[in-house]
């Protein structure tokens, strides 16, 4: 194995986890935007707000303070809140309609 | 031992991600997401977030996926249909586009990243263990985590009225 260059033995650019977490957010987006089902849609927007807390993680690294980490804190917890009445609200649907796919609930299309 | 970790990391983020929009069944989606945030938890511990991996473990990766995971099974979610038209333009420029997009989103960033970057090494951390996030939380941050705990509430009512049965 050739030794790594001597940039990348002193550590990790903080662009390089800005880049991984804008490039999370966009694959979340595209699901958000392609997949037909409610709880898939559903999952992408916990990978988006994953990604979200990635950058907060980081950018509280480069200022060596720990307030980053508690807005991801409660990006969890308002994450577990929406996950909880999201899924309540999915299980509703399915209930009343019989079905799972965003296309065929449209009542409120104009 | 930073870089090759993350570069492990992200790249097995960033696979779960992609398989996990382009499965068509909802229990590959969501077990490729608890890949995404098992990494992510990773990740976080080599920005010298302790705290924060472990919550991500427990709360993302534990609670939150347990209940997508029950609904998905409760619901018997099967796989998606396949799209029944798609047009002709969007098919025959929609990868051309995306990848003159792409190449110029990727220009832009390339030009206006800082010549001088922090460097992240798990040693060099200075805050983020869980005495840090503790001190920070019940003295700063007091007033919105007590705000945080009447949402919680509200969630909980909310999902117990959307989720129970009808009464006569």
């Amino acid at each position: 194995m050739p030794p790594l260059p001597q940039e990348l033995i002193n550590g990790v650019p903080i662009n390089a986890y800005l880049g991984l977490s804008a490039v999370l957010f966009t694959l979340g987006v595209a699901g958000f935007l392609f997949r037909k089902n409610l709880i898939t849609v559903f999952m992408c927007i916990e990978l988006m707000l994953n990604a979200v807390n990635l950058s907060f993680v980081a950018f509280s690294y480069k200022h060596g303070k720990v307030d980053g980490h508690l807005f991801t804190f409660f990006v969890m917890v308002v994450a577990a809140a929406e996950a909880a009445v999201g899924l309540a609200i999915i299980l509703t649907v399915f209930k009343n309609r019989q079905t799972l796919l965003v296309d065929e609930v449209d009542s409120l299309k104009l | 031992m930073d870089v090759i970790l993350f570069a492990i990391f992200a790249f097995l983020s960033v696979a779960c991600a992609v398989i996990m929009i382009a499965q068509k069944h909802p229990v590959s989606s969501a077990l490729s997401l608890i890949g995404v945030m098992g990494s992510l938890a990773i990740l976080y511990l080599l920005l010298g977030a302790t705290f924060i991996a472990a919550a991500q473990l427990i709360v993302y990766a534990g609670a939150i996926m347990v209940l997508f995971l029950i609904v998905i099974m409760l619901l018997n979610a099967g796989e998606e249909p396949k799209p029944s038209h798609q047009s002709l333009i969007a098919r025959l420029l929609g990868a051309p586009l995306i990848v003159v997009f792409l190449g110029a989103l990727g220009f832009i960033i390339y030009i206006s990243i800082p010549t001088e970057e922090t460097k992240v090494t798990f040693a060099a951390a200075k805050a983020g263990s869980a005495e840090d996030v503790g001190m920070a939380l019940f003295t700063r941050y007091l007033l919105p985590f007590e705000i945080t705990s009447v949402l919680v509430l509200i969630a909980i009512l909310g999902a117990v009225v959307l989720a129970r049965k009808e009464m006569e």
